[in-house]
């Protein structure tokens, strides 16, 4: 490919970076990933937020990257052991918890039997419509209008597999597929216990609130993305590290060179291809691609530069939709929380604190206008119940994903960071009293501190929103959709990419067949 | 104004059965009557109130004026069909007008002109960048209207369906798709899932252009403008045209009832029959087929064919026998969101009302004058919306017609039409009562005389409705004004039922032809041309 010493320079040890540099070396590309902080990890790492107290740095749940992947990059063998799977959801309210375990027909427990019933119908059919979109997230995104036979088969695959779901699936497919949850949840449940629950899983991540068209889409999305294994919620060994060190694995036993503490600056282009890397250091690295696992928008415009891009292709990026909405709370508790409605018994499962439609409508509005929710939703974790290994004997961990804390905040973070801890705090004693007390650190990542901590402009932790007008054939943005830049040589492969980000891993691999293709 | 329907109303004694039954006097009923009755079928059409025009009415409520008491623009009313009726010819005048102005809390305002250069100043003064990318913005909004009209005026395919119809059909839309081009598809397919919002900031940076622009994204519909989907509420909007010229927009001489009196006539001039006072109760069906209907008070007139007006809710759960349906259909037609979210004051003026904002001869003022001062006013007008009360600083559209055509009010007065944005149905604190219908045309003339010293010495009356009184006196459901919302999951294939898309219903003989079918809202006339083509297609075979 080129006379420098590596065919592909991956930027970023991000599980997407490692899965492509993994896919990369495995079929004898000669990859040197980069990564700015000590240890691999990105957003899916684990981290000692307190002395001795250990917790998932941001994704805290392993429940999107396809059972194959795990199994083709031979994660199990790399140390990759799973603490806890299949885990249940348990929407708590007060005095009551409904768990929702993931089996394939859910008994829900104290739920109306006209619920119970509903549900088990309700998740049957949106399996089926999710195993319907499977495929097309983990395609490579087809061009529109153009005459390769490559796309159009693609186009007419997706097309065929839609068709084998039948008429009365495709229709309710159609129907839904641009509405909202709120009226969805509504034609099928009394419960708003259930319903706020449900209601969360289609918000998390996103900006959008339950009556905002387009978030069944997200949840369809969340359904598809794991399959059979999205339904089982996992929990690696030691965190979400564990995984990534088992990626890490996985690419250096294939052959590819791991760099840390080795941040790039800019991306070389010598006659209107990239050629390799300059670090922050001033060390110039070359190669014959590089890959970016960083947000598009650091990627164009802060490590490419606008100059290399048209005027239009960059109002587009500057246009992207990458603002986070979400924080994580890591909390060193000196005992084992006592949640009421679990009557104190050790939460063995992932809590949802979202008491219904309306609390979480209410708690988007609060966003919308830069303020962060009065009364937060939360994905509540005690990882040590299953791991005790992340904190000292006898202590514990607590993990926190918390919706809404919006990237734009009215007078900025610094001072409310405060402010949104202890309100997150009081909302945790209500459920668990006596918690507060417990606590013994506490760290909360706000969207910004995600940006600077982890360099995903925005904090997103889909580095571009996930919505319906960012994807697929759009995704991060028209004429970068095939992982391909419209500089040579330049490729991404990170969660801005299509399908888009949560653990998955799909966009590294998506991204290695696309440079494999390219070069053969 | 009830001449056309007293003459309507010897029709009634034209003897013998009907071929064609048309529910409801609106705008879409009489052109869907209009259509069957030139290809040669006897239509009678029956109107429950007095008078005929449904939401497209103008009524005399106070003495000397006349109101458009619903819709009060021409905007949206297909030049196919004015022409292919022949419209003018039966006393349909058009006046267009030019312009507008959005008004300010802080006293600032923002006016529009047709002449593009003073248009173009008049944003620069708000935001040079804003005037540049306004003719991108304009550029890029009549691209999505070309490729969304041709699709108006034909019937939706059923995606999941093999008849040769259907493929043929969506074969057309693919080629209409893919004739934009590569990147313009991919504009297009972005475009339908934006937020209007988000749509904006990628033109403009000042808040009142937005806000302004933003207006037409939430008008009748149950959307905020961060609503991902408002985008294309904005595009059904700006899709208006008046002899061929998108965005445009006119006053039909008399009140909007004019445009309903012209199908009337037009509808006499071909044979057909209009009978007013003659609310159906119900419509016949045997063994899967229609009869015809019954009327309140039992008179039964039986039908080959019956076309509902109504909107798909009243038709199917009110009149028609739920027995008489596939379980799934009725339960789909209850999943139909039809939701009232508008309100609309008719005001008689002692005079001409002042608003400082505006200099004194500006021919903004005889335009549409928009009472926002950003997206966030709206949104938060939303969510008062969604908490079950009415906006506490609503979104106001205001119309003073009478500016242009003096025949709506006795010389020196004047006519002004304020529509609202939000107002539901249903208020959280328990249903409408005339203290809290006061109280909402409080809020709503506070708000204009915020911007018009002495507004409120100037009403001589005032008519306000909320949408549970356009459900009693139109019939809406809910009041909505489309028949339904204009969200993805009840546009094209899918607007009103998956499966129905196509003006016909579970039992023969039985047509839908309101704007709860394609391609929707508005005084369009489109969803009636469309059924009465579908109708004699099926008539053919």
């Amino acid at each position: 490919m080129s006379g420098s010493r590596y065919d592909c320079i991956v930027i970023g040890a991000g599980h997407n970076g490692l899965t492509c540099a993994a896919y990369l070396a495995r079929s004898g590309r000669r990859v040197l990933v980069l990564e700015a902080a000590e240890q691999a990890g990105g957003a899916a790492g684990t981290r000692e937020f307190a002395p001795g107290f250990r917790a998932s740095s941001c994704a805290h749940l392993l429940h999107l990257m396809p059972g194959w992947l795990l199994e083709e990059l031979r994660l199990a063998r790399h140390g990759l052991k799973m603490a806890a799977e299949r885990m249940p959801t348990i929407a708590l309210s007060g005095t009551t918890a409904l768990r929702i375990p993931m089996d394939r027909d859910p008994a829900v427990q104290n739920l109306a039997a006209t619920d119970a019933q509903a549900f088990r119908e309700y998740t049957a059919r949106m399996r089926r419509l999710a195993a319907a979109l499977r495929p097309l997230l983990e395609t490579v995104p087809p061009r529109l209008g153009s005459r390769a036979w490559r796309d159009r088969l693609t186009l007419l695959g997706l097309g065929a597999k839609l068709r084998l779901l039948g008429r009365a699936d495709l229709r309710e497919l159609l129907r839904i597929a641009g509405m909202c949850v709120h009226d969805l949840l509504d034609e099928h449940f009394e419960s708003p216990l259930l319903k706020g629950a449900l209601a969360f899983d289609a918000v998390l991540g996103t900006n959008l609130g339950p009556r905002s068209p387009g978030s069944v889409f997200t949840l369809l999305y969340r359904l598809a993305a794991g399959g059979e294994a999205a339904a089982s919620l996992a929990q690696p060994d030691g965190g979400l590290g564990a995984l990534t060190e088992a990626l890490a694995q996985a690419a250096a036993s294939a052959g590819a060179e791991l760099r840390f503490s080795a941040a790039v600056a800019r991306v070389i282009v010598t006659d209107d291809s990239a050629a390799g890397v300059v670090l922050e250091s001033g060390e110039r690295l070359e190669a014959g691609c590089v890959v970016s696992s960083a947000d598009p928008r650091t990627t164009f415009l802060r490590l490419l530069g606008a100059e290399h891009l048209d005027a239009g292709f960059v109002r587009r990026v500057a246009h992207l939709r990458t603002m986070g909405m979400t924080a994580k709370l890591h909390l060193a508790l000196e005992r084992m929380p006592q949640f009421t409605a679990l009557a104190d018994a050790a939460p063995e499962g992932r809590l949802v604190l979202a008491p219904s439609l309306a609390a979480v409508e209410r708690a988007f509005n609060d966003a919308k206008y830069g303020k962060f929710s009065a009364a937060p939703l939360l994905e509540v974790l005690v990882p040590t119940t299953v791991d005790p290994g992340l904190a000292p004997p006898g202590r514990h961990v607590l993990s926190a994903v918390v919706q809404y804390a919006p990237y734009r905040i009215a007078g900025g973070w610094e001072g409310q960071r405060e402010q949104f801890l202890d309100t997150i705090l009081q909302t945790l004693e209500a459920h668990a009293p006596g918690l507060r007390d417990s606590v013994r650190a506490a760290e909360l990542l706000t969207p910004q501190d995600i940006e600077t901590q982890f360099r995903i402009s925005g904090g997103n932790w889909h580095h571009v929103e996930l919505a319906l007008d960012q994807f697929f054939m759009v995704r991060p943005l028209a004429g970068a959709a095939q992982y391909r830049a419209p500089v040579r040589g330049l490729f991404l492969c990170g969660a801005g990419c299509h399908p888009g980000g949560g653990v998955m891993g799909v966009a590294g691999r998506n991204a290695a067949r696309q440079i494999l293709a390219q070069a053969a | 104004m009830f001449r056309a329907s007293k003459r309507a109303g010897r029709g009634q004694d034209g003897r013998g059965r009907p071929d064609a039954i048309v529910v409801g006097a609106g705008h879409n009923g009489l052109v869907a009557a209009c259509f069957l009755a030139r290809a040669g079928l006897e239509v009678q059409v029956l109107e429950r109130n007095a008078y005929i025009g449904g939401a497209a009415v103008s009524r005399r409520l106070y003495d000397g004026f006349t109101y458009s008491n619903c819709s009060y623009v021409c905007s949206l009313l297909r030049t196919e069909i004015i022409r292919a009726l022949d419209l003018p010819a039966h006393g349909l005048q058009i006046i267009p007008y030019e312009g507008g102005c959005t008004l300010m809390r802080n006293g600032g305002h923002l006016a529009l002109y047709d002449n593009h250069d003073a248009l173009r100043r008049e944003i620069a003064r708000h935001s040079q960048r804003d005037a540049e990318a306004y003719d991108r913005f304009a550029r890029d909004m009549l691209r999505h209207c070309r490729f969304i009209k041709p699709l108006l005026l034909r019937a939706p395919p059923d995606p999941t369906s093999f008849k040769p119809a259907d493929l043929r059909e969506l074969l057309y839309l693919g080629r209409h798709f893919g004739g934009l081009g590569e990147a313009q598809m991919y504009e297009t397919l972005r475009f339908w899932m934006l937020s209007c919002a988000d749509m904006l900031d990628e033109y403009f940076e000042s808040e009142i252009v937005k806000g302004h622009l933003a207006g037409s994204s939430i008008i009748g519909t149950a959307l905020g403008p961060r609503s991902p989907g408002s985008a294309y509420v904005l595009l059904h909007h700006y899709m208006g045209s008046i002899d061929g010229t998108v965005g445009a927009w006119g006053f039909a001489r008399g009140g909007m009832g004019a445009i309903t009196q012209a199908l009337a006539a037009a509808l006499m001039a071909s044979g057909g029959s209009i009978r007013c006072d003659a609310p159906v109760e119900r419509i016949l069906t045997r063994n899967g087929r229609a009869m015809g209907v019954v009327l309140e008070g039992g008179e039964e007139i039986p039908a080959k064919l019956v076309v509902s007006n109504m909107d798909v809710r009243r038709t199917f759960l009110k009149a028609v026998d739920p027995a008489e349906l596939p379980e799934e259909f009725v339960r789909r037609v209850r999943q139909f969101k039809i939701r009232g979210s508008s309100g609309k004051l008719n005001i008689a003026l002692d005079g001409l009302p002042r608003f400082p904002a505006i200099p004194a001869g500006s021919p903004c003022m005889r335009g549409d004058l928009h009472v926002t001062d950003s997206i966030e006013m709206l949104e938060r007008a939303y969510d008062d919306w969604k908490e079950g009360r009415w906006s506490q600083r609503p979104y106001l559209d205001i119309l003073i017609p009478t500016q242009i055509d003096p025949t709506m009010a006795p010389v020196g007065k004047h006519y002004m039409s304020v529509f609202v944005q939000y107002c539901p149905c249903a208020l959280a604190d328990g249903p409408w009562t005339d203290e809290k219908r006061a109280s909402f045309g409080r809020t709503v003339i506070d708000s204009i005389a915020e911007h018009s010293p002495g507004f409120r010495d100037l009403i001589l009356h005032a008519e306000i409705r909320t949408p549970a009184d356009i459900e009693r006196e139109v019939g809406l459901t809910e009041g909505n004004i489309f028949q339904g919302e204009l969200t993805f999951d009840q546009l094209l294939f899918n607007r009103p039922i998956p499966g129905y898309a196509q003006y016909r219903s579970p039992i023969r003989g039985l047509y839908l032809c309101g704007s709860s079918t394609h391609p929707g809202g508005g005084v369009m006339g489109a969803p009636g041309a469309n059924a009465a083509r579908t109708i004699l297609g099926d008539l053919r075979r």
